[in-house]
């Protein structure tokens, strides 16, 4: 049992027009995913087009915020971290961090809640994902 | 239209340097330039089609052509699929040569990350803004080494397979790299060597992870008549398949690469299967790269890939499957962070029965090189190619 004693400070992400929504909306807590109007198929991370079906428009819509682990490594960096995929309630699958864990004891299914971290320069909030 | 048996690798050549302190990455392209045609018995006025990817300096293909002094081209093409970009070019040139756009195709590789001192595996890269997934991967430390642990941690989870069984891929890896007077780690590993080595991105530890080599590679493709004329041993290309597999917008599946896809393309076009090829140059950035590879190539089932590899069914005269008889990108040689090239260097090789004796698999006439480039566990370019000695 090892606890991640130092935390890892994200590089903030650069938005670009269409995305400008998405990390506004992190500011407010929220995590975005796309969602065909038509189909109500969802997906991420969230674009303007829909990646699936050429009919209908996207619209963003927040995510519940609850998950399971996909699949995660740990990476024994000199600030050690937990990178991963984590299954939105939604459905999507999304690239992620785990935070606030106990790095040795994570397991794949597990169930983890939505939080957010502050990111280098003006603290962006960077979705990410801790124990349920 | 197929283009099995319309074109031939008539020249193959790797870089024998491992360190090129001394030499600039154009110059390195020239070099392994005029060794491929060479042991073609061509000349830099017989090419008249160029290929290149994105370790390439300058602007596509215009730089090297420039540089290298190439000035009878009438067909080029710089397709940038990461490491599995010289297969595909080999099946480009191919269709190019088939279509009768060029009649003599030269590709290069070439790089110095190792001299550069480039974490090629664990540090990640910020990439440019515009490339649409960088926002959402950057922040959180997304690196080639972690993204490829995503895709072994997931097989484990499904399938059960353990680090012990990807370690033997290593093993292998190691059994041929002792004949190699160039491969970078010459020394025979063990199982228990490589899962005590340390941890870089669990499950990977550090022996599970290829070398970073400077160097480089070329081959020459010409049409079949030509081929012919020339003194080496005829080397067709008889299948060839590309893919490119993603994140499909959040549906995505650590389980399988695109090589279900271009394997299955490859061995139709061939007219073969599986069970026919002899000797196989598979993509090897990780131990974890060639498991899954191998099960969507179809040599075993999916899930299986742990129980094929283990107990040394990879090593050239004890296993079924002879794989990197060079010691691949694993033990030998991973020029430029890309090691397509080399893939198909070494099948040429077994192909034509110039591989080390002691790795040189018997009556090898038919073999398979796969190539992946990018990243398994985001997008990657996959690319198959099924060759023939004549």
């Amino acid at each position: 049992m090892s606890e991640q004693l130092q935390k890892r400070v994200p590089p903030s992400p650069t938005p670009d027009p269409s995305t400008r929504g998405f990390w506004a909306a992190a500011r407010e807590g929220k995590l975005l995913i796309g969602r065909n109007t038509k189909t109500g198929k969802t997906h991420y991370p969230p674009r303007p087009i829909c990646p699936f079906d050429d009919e209908g428009t996207v619209e963003y819509v927040p995510a519940s915020g609850a998950g399971t682990i996909y699949t995660y490594s740990v990476m024994r960096a000199k600030i050690p971290y937990v990178i991963a995929y984590v299954e939105l309630a939604e459905g999507p699958r999304i690239m992620t961090n785990i935070v606030d864990c106990d790095i040795e004891a994570l397991q794949v299914g597990q169930a983890v809640r939505l939080t957010f971290v502050p990111s280098e320069g003006d603290g962006q909030p960077i979705p990410m994902f801790t124990p349920a | 239209m197929s283009i099995r048996g319309k074109a031939c690798i008539v020249g193959a050549y790797e870089h024998p340097t491992r360190k090129a302190e001394d030499k600039s990455t154009a110059q390195l392209h020239a070099e392994v330039a005029l060794g491929a045609l060479r042991d073609a018995g061509l000349t830099r006025a017989d090419v008249d089609g160029y290929f290149c990817a994105g370790d390439a300096p300058g602007m596509g293909p215009l730089s090297m052509v420039d540089y290298i002094g190439l000035d009878r081209l009438r067909h080029v093409d710089s397709t940038d699929v990461g490491g599995s970009s010289y297969l595909l070019h080999v099946a480009h040139a191919a269709e190019a040569i088939a279509l009768g756009k060029c009649n003599i195709a030269l590709i290069t590789l070439a790089g110095r990350p190792r001299s550069e001192g480039v974490a090629t595996g664990t540090a990640p890269r910020s990439g440019s803004p515009a490339q649409p997934d960088v926002q959402f991967e950057y922040p959180y430390g997304a690196a080639v080494a972690n993204m490829y642990a995503m895709c072994a941690k997931r097989h484990m989870h499904e399938f059960g397979t353990t680090s012990e069984q990807l370690a033997w891929i290593k093993v292998a890896a190691s059994h041929h790299a002792q004949h190699n007077e160039h491969a970078m780690l010459r020394k025979v590993v063990t199982v228990d060597e490589v899962v005590n080595s340390p941890l870089v991105a669990d499950p990977l530890h550090r022996l599970d992870c290829c070398v970073i080599s400077d160097g480089g590679g070329a081959l020459v493709v010409a049409r079949p008549e030509i081929a012919r004329r020339l003194k080496r041993p005829v080397v067709t290309v008889r299948g060839a398949g590309e893919a490119v597999k993603h994140q499909m917008g959040g549906q995505l599946d650590l389980t399988y690469t695109g090589a279900r896809f271009s394997g299955a393309r490859a061995f139709e076009e061939a007219g073969v299967r599986p069970a026919d090829i002899k000797y196989a140059s598979i993509y090897d950035s990780f131990t974890i790269t060639v498991l899954l590879q191998l099960e969507d190539l179809g040599f075993c089932e999916k899930g299986q890939g742990g129980r094929f590899v283990q107990d040394g069914n990879l090593i050239s005269g004890t296993g079924k499957l002879p794989f990197n008889t060079d010691g691949g990108g694993l033990c030998n040689n991973h020029p430029a962070n890309r090691g397509g090239i080399t893939k198909v260097i070494e099948a040429v090789r077994q192909l034509r029965g110039e591989a080390h004796p002691a790795v040189q698999v018997k009556n090898c006439d038919l073999a398979l090189a796969h190539g992946t480039g990018g990243s398994l566990g985001t997008r990657h370019g996959s690319a198959t190619l099924v060759l023939e000695r004549e």
